[in-house]
């Protein structure tokens, strides 16, 4: 069985996995990570988003050993020193989550796009989440969610109560 | 949780956040596939791959031998136990695991139990069946033919012919009054008929259906977590069918990822795993693959209707008739109160004043999977009202009548309330024509018109290729299901048990027996409370999905968890006010006529200064204070509601849509989406609600659907097949409102989780066929993939439920 | 659960490296880059080759560079790398017009062009964009590379010339001045594999088409290309009426076959309509008209 060492939220895992273990699998059943989701068998869902050397992809079709000598980043690495990340704060503002099996894929995405484009439009919005379904919003709040972020992302914090700090960009 | 700067939660009705957002943002749900217990093991279904055949042999050896494999179970495993077939919720019996026959592509033939879920995989394939193809039923309108095979002979009276009826026939039922609406159709100057199909199509929420079973065998305790939306009601008809004893089994539903109705059932995986835990002496999960889910959990819908509109040449409309073939698969398991095995489909008439109605609907056998109702259909609303929505505008048509002028004319008025139907439901409150207006409006109608005008000239003229198309939906449903003399899933009466407990510091514990999927219940129950006793929110524990810790009821699906468990909380809130109102008096020394209340305190009549908190009271309550004659301490209170009425949720939607008649492919340009579900305890989550019901109509109209090849091969097992709405095709909603209380509701509620679904779909369809006026197109059924949009303007539609040949 | 079987696996290092060990696990071994398209058939286990050779990390094949007069693209470039690559996009707007509705963003990240190319499914987008720019194919294997044209790469339904000791490595598209070029895709939903699609290349030269390049996908089109309304329309006006004639012959010499997109008589009047859709783009960005 292939060894693979794996840098997940920053920290190092390494054990034996099979070769044909799909990443998706080892975050949640081997590492214990299960806010990644599955939720398809044909890569169209997007509940299992995660990120691989900064990329979003889609963890149900990697294999765990070609993450191995990689990062990999998890919903469970957004909040930072007990401080939400402010898309994540963003869903909570604007109701853009109701069963929240989506969630996690959806906030990866998010935090990729506005590292990239940190004032996107409503359409660039949407086309960044178009390979990923939602069953429970109709994407409304979602979109709003995001565009909270993205205002409220900055250096500054958000207002004087809020706590909100500016993130680090994952590596 | 950081605390923001958006304005404290209210302490009663109003937008807050939602209490339960905080674990799902850091990927802390615990949905069933999360669930991990000690020594668990993993099962997995081997599946026929035809869809009607007879079952020669089952060699399990190879699958036993293989050393990470702890069991494996056939038909003849339960046939043991008498556990081969179980009950449905519609009277009939479906296979657990298939004994005689399969009767649909991807029935369950086996179950094996394996040490984790990759060797389970492995292991299917090491089942050798050797089967016997039969024809298959695949036409739901050949399922009654003289020669069409026989599918349900594992009855006794279908395979001895005793049945006196057709062998795949599986009820008739009817409403309303078929001599006066003859005479009201004879006698009209306008009749117009279709043949309007509501394909077969599937809730598919992003979750799959699962189970993780741990039977003790020390204790005889089943836990069972379970993707179920009604888990008291599981539990019970496991005691029914299994014979475990009732207070020994524990159905836990964890956190859903979404549930539409397919979580309703019980599902042949949860009955194996627990067979699979009882076997091995470990827990055992099972959790569906999403090919699974598509092929053999709840499909909806199915309902091949002729619809008749009658009216007078000035488009008063008279009567609407409808006859119905509806697909129920392999085994009728729809879940429909008792005496509704066509749920509430008599809605039908809709939101309008008719003379007469009458439909009737028959049920037949096919082999594909059972289930019909689920996906927000609240018990067969959604294809009542697309009937009706889409018949009124072929009527509209027909008559060269603008569809909302046509619609405004036959709306019932506000003074018409309440207001009995033709074929027996009772409306409790409404304002149509004010919604109609509304929505009018902030679509700007006139102008989208004058618009379409402009439009269809340039195209006439050959300047320009697209077309424009405006569709109007009018619906009213029917939820909240409902007074227990007259509605019943298997026997248990549908009213629903709330308990609410104030602790002495003053915080409180509200346990429901209604099951959230996303819906947010941990958030507007609190609310409801809060509303009521004036204790926050955040002080106010919802307790829900469990149930060791939770009352009886019959769980969350049709819209009923506002309109029944909504209600129960907020009477079993006022009974707790009463008591404390009781404290509260012998705390002050005064007569308990003289308090009154206002939120949050009992104060003196004229003197508000002398006044108790509910929180004083609690305290005082759990103290040494001495009470009244004949009131207990604590303070809490339980009650089982049973709802007089149904309740009766409305809306007026207008879609908008450029359609490209060179390729058929369409595009949602506008949706506007007025809602009136009474009083709304927390709007945010209202309009969330209704963004994805919203979702659901661009998705059945446009692209979903189950279509079946002559073989009974099923066509949309995965989601390269089953195509859902992306964020692409989804346009920006724009929401409107109005509210209509329930006058029998404790809070003027109606309900509204399924609402957006049953009214969207119409819009849409209604909104391509406008725009293929131009073209001569009357009617085409969903979904109007850019194929079937083509066909339909070339004059030879595609028929979408079976495959395209 | 849709998991795969159980296969051997090894991690190439370089080209060398691939080479090497596609040799040593013989003809039942395949080639992994992106995955998205040879995982979810082995998820399925509609295909279950005995070994992997994972060529993630060769590096050297993930580039885009104009050379030689050629747009270059590694094999191993990814989907939303030919996407945002400015070169490839001033040169051939073809490839953004296809990128942008090939699968979606998060499976573009991952998905690359060699490996669409080499999984050769009869409604692959890039098959039928590099046919219509005449695209050549650099081709290794133990005997050292050779190169092939687009238009004769692909041999049947998933399959394609490349063997089993082989390696796609780079496709190159030659540069001439003149040209425009364009791709339209009709498609159920976004994301899905197209109903059927038309990439169209022109050059203009003394007021007549001088050359065009028309590749048809999803519609059984003889190697991704619409052969004889090349024919028809090279020489000729770039008029709307030739264009729609055309795209008319595109329709009647291509051979599509019905399923759940849709009835034949659709997708045949489909290759017409986007053909002259395609036609008529590509020649008003040739004219320097559009974007």
């Amino acid at each position: 069985m292939p060894s693979i060492t794996v840098s997940v939220n920053g920290q190092e895992y390494a054990g034996e996995v099979e070769a044909r273990l799909l990443l998706v699998h080892y975050l949640r059943d081997h590492l214990g990570l299960t806010g990644t989701h599955w939720g398809c068998d044909t890569s169209n869902c997007g509940t299992c988003v995660v990120w691989l050397d900064g990329v979003p992809v889609k963890s149900c079709t990697v294999l765990a050993v070609m993450a191995d000598g990689h990062t990999v980043d998890t919903v469970e690495g957004l909040e930072r020193n007990g401080e939400l990340d402010p898309v994540q704060q963003g869903f909570v503002e604007c109701h853009g989550l109701q069963c929240g099996f989506c969630t996690p894929g959806m906030l990866m995405t998010a935090r990729w796009l506005l590292n990239h484009n940190p004032d996107p439009s409503e359409h660039e919005i949407r086309e960044a989440i178009s390979g990923q379904s939602c069953r429970c919003t109709g994407y409304e709040n979602i979109v709003r969610s995001v565009r909270w972020a993205a205002e409220h992302g900055g250096k500054e914090a958000a207002g004087p109560e809020s706590g909100l700090e500016a993130e680090e960009v994952p590596a | 949780m950081t605390a923001t700067d958006a304005g404290a939660a209210p302490v009663g009705f109003g937008r807050m956040h939602r209490k339960e957002d905080a674990r799902f943002i850091r990927g802390h749900g615990n949905y069933v596939d999360d669930v991990n217990l000690p020594g668990m093991l993993h099962g997995a279904v081997l599946r026929s791959p035809y869809a009607h055949a007879r079952v020669v042999s089952i060699d399990t050896s190879a699958a036993e031998a293989h050393p990470k494999v702890k069991a494996v179970i056939t038909g003849e495993t339960l046939a043991g136990l008498n556990l081969a077939w179980m009950p449905t919720l519609s009277y009939d019996t479906q296979a657990v695991l298939a004994t005689d026959k399969v009767r649909f592509q991807g029935q369950e033939v086996a179950f094996v139990v394996a040490e984790d879920r990759y060797a389970a995989r492995d292991a299917l394939e090491l089942i050798d069946v050797e089967y016997e193809p039969l024809p298959a039923v695949v036409d739901a309108r050949r399922a009654l033919d003289q020669d069409a095979p026989v599918i349900r002979d594992d009855k006794e009276d279908v395979a001895s012919g005793t049945s006196g009826k057709h062998h795949n026939h599986i009820f008739d039922w009817e409403a309303g009054d078929k001599e006066r609406t003859d005479e009201v159709f004879a006698s009209a100057e306008v009749v117009v008929g279709q043949d309007i199909l509501y394909p077969r199509v599937h809730p598919a929420p992003l979750e799959t259906c699962g189970a993780v079973a741990d039977f003790d065998k020390v204790t005889g305790k089943l836990t069972l977590w379970c993707t179920s939306q009604a888990p008291h009601a599981h539990r019970t008809v496991y005691a029914l069918v299994a014979g475990l004893p009732e207070h020994k089994i524990r159905v836990i539903s964890p956190d859903i990822g979404g549930g539409f109705g397919n979580k309703v059932g019980i599902y042949p995986g949860y009955v194996c795993a627990i067979v699979g835990s009882i076997v091995t002496g470990h827990p055992v999960k099972w959790v569906e693959d999403r090919s699974e889910n598509l092929m053999s959990t709840s499909f909806a819908r199915d309902y091949h209707m002729r619809g008749e509109i009658a009216a007078t040449r000035d488009g008063k409309i008279l009567g609407v008739r409808v006859d119905v073939i509806a697909d129920h698969g392999a085994f009728n398991g729809t879940a429909q109160p008792t005496k509704f095995p066509a749920g509430f489909f008599h809605v039908f008439t809709g939101s309008y004043d008719l003379a007469a109605a009458h439909c009737k609907v028959t049920g037949v056998y096919t082999n594909k999977a059972p289930g019909g109702v689920a996906y927000a259909c609240s018990f067969r609303v959604t294809e009542a009202a697309y009937l009706v929505e889409r018949i009124v505008d072929i009527l509209a048509y027909k008559l060269e009548m603008d569809p909302a002028e046509l619609r405004m004319r036959n709306l019932l008025r506000p003074e018409q309330f309440p207001y009995a139907t033709p074929t027996g439901w009772e409306y409790d409150s409404g304002d149509y024509p004010n919604a109609l207006q509304l929505a009018m409006d902030i679509a700007g109608y006139e102008d989208l018109r004058r618009e379409q005008a402009e439009q269809r000239g340039r195209f006439e003229r050959g300047e320009d290729g697209h077309l424009v198309g405006i569709g109007l939906s009018f619906f009213t449903e029917a939820v909240g299901a409902g007074p227990r003399k007259h509605m019943d899933i298997l026997g248990l009466g549908m009213a629903d048990g709330a308990e609410l407990g104030v602790h002495p510091t003053g915080k409180a514990v509200l346990r429901i027996s209604v099951q959230t999927q996303g819906q947010g219940h941990e958030t507007t129950y609190a609310q409801i409370v809060a509303e009521e006793l004036g204790i926050p929110p955040d002080d106010i524990e919802v307790v829900h999905g469990d149930t060791d810790q939770t009352p009886f009821g019959l769980g969350t699906y049709g819209s009923r968890s506002t309109p029944v468990s909504g209600a129960a909380t907020a009477v079993v809130a006022r009974k707790v006010r009463e008591r404390a109102r009781l404290v509260a008096s012998a705390m002050l020394e005064v007569d308990p006529a003289d308090l009154e209340w206002e939120k949050g305190r009992w104060y003196v009549k004229g003197n508000p200064s002398e006044a108790k908190t509910i929180q004083e009271i609690a305290l005082a309550a759990h103290g040494t204070l001495e009470l009244p004659e004949g009131v207990e301490g604590h303070l809490d209170a339980t009650t089982v509601y049973n709802p007089p009425n149904l309740t009766f949720p409305f809306g007026a939607y207008i879609c908008v849509v450029d359609v490209d008649p060179g390729t058929g492919a369409v595009k949602v340009r506008r949706f506007i989406a007025v809602d009136d579900c009474g009083v709304r305890i927390n709007p945010t989550i209202v309009e969330g609600q209704v963004h994805g019901g919203l979702a659901d109509g661009i998705g059945m109209a446009l692209m979903q659907v189950m279509a079946f090849d002559p073989e009974g091969n099923h066509l949309g097992a995965s989601f390269m097949d089953y195509l859902l709405p992306t964020s692409m095709e989804c346009p920006h909603w724009e929401l409107g409102e109005t509210v209509t209380p329930s006058p029998h509701h404790p809070i003027g509620a109606k309900g509204v989780g399924e609402s957006a679904t049953v009214g969207s779909p119409a819009a849409v369809v209604n909104a391509v066929i406008d725009a293929l006026r131009p073209l001569g197109v009357v009617h085409a059924d969903m979904p109007l993939t850019p194929a079937a949009v083509w066909r339909a303007a070339q004059g030879s539609p595609l028929r979408t439920d079976l495959a395209i040949a | 659960m849709q998991v795969p079987a159980h296969f051997e696996y090894a991690k190439a290092r370089t080209v060398e490296d691939a080479l090497a060990l596609l040799g040593k696990f013989g003809p039942d071994a395949r080639v992994v880059a992106g995955g998205h398209s040879l995982i979810p058939m082995m998820k399925l286990r509609l295909a279950a080759p005995e070994a992997l050779v994972d060529i993630n990390d060769l590096s050297e094949l993930s580039y885009i560079r104009v050379a030689g007069g050629e747009l270059r693209i590694g094999a191993l470039t990814t989907h939303a790398e030919l996407l945002a690559s400015p070169i490839a996009g001033e040169h051939y707007p073809i490839f953004h017009d296809a990128e942008r509705v090939i699968a979606d963003p998060i499976v573009r990240n991952r998905g690359t062009v060699g490996g669409s190319l080499c999984q050769a499914d009869p409604s692959e987008d890039l098959s039928a964009a590099f046919a219509a720019v005449r695209a050549t194919m650099v081709i290794v294997g133990p005997g050292g590379s050779r190169t092939v044209s687009a238009r004769e790469f692909h041999v049947g339904p998933y399959e394609t010339v490349v063997g089993p000791g082989e390696l796609l490595t780079e496709v190159r598209v030659p540069i001439r001045p003149g040209g425009g070029s364009a791709y339209e895709k009709l498609e159920r939903r976004v994301g899905d594999w197209p109903v059927a699609a038309a990439g169209a290349a022109v050059w203009l030269d003394g007021g007549v088409v001088s050359d065009v390049g028309i590749g048809l996908t999803a519609v059984g089109a003889a190697h991704f290309v619409a052969a004889e309304a090349e024919d028809h329309l090279r020489g000729e006006a770039p008029t709307e009426e030739a264009f729609a004639a055309t795209g008319r012959i595109a329709a009647a010499y291509c051979n599509p076959v019905a399923d759940q997109r849709g009835p034949a008589d659709y997708k045949r009047h489909l290759a017409g309509e986007l053909t002259t859709r395609a036609l008529r783009r590509a020649a008003a960005r040739a004219r320097g008209l559009e974007s």
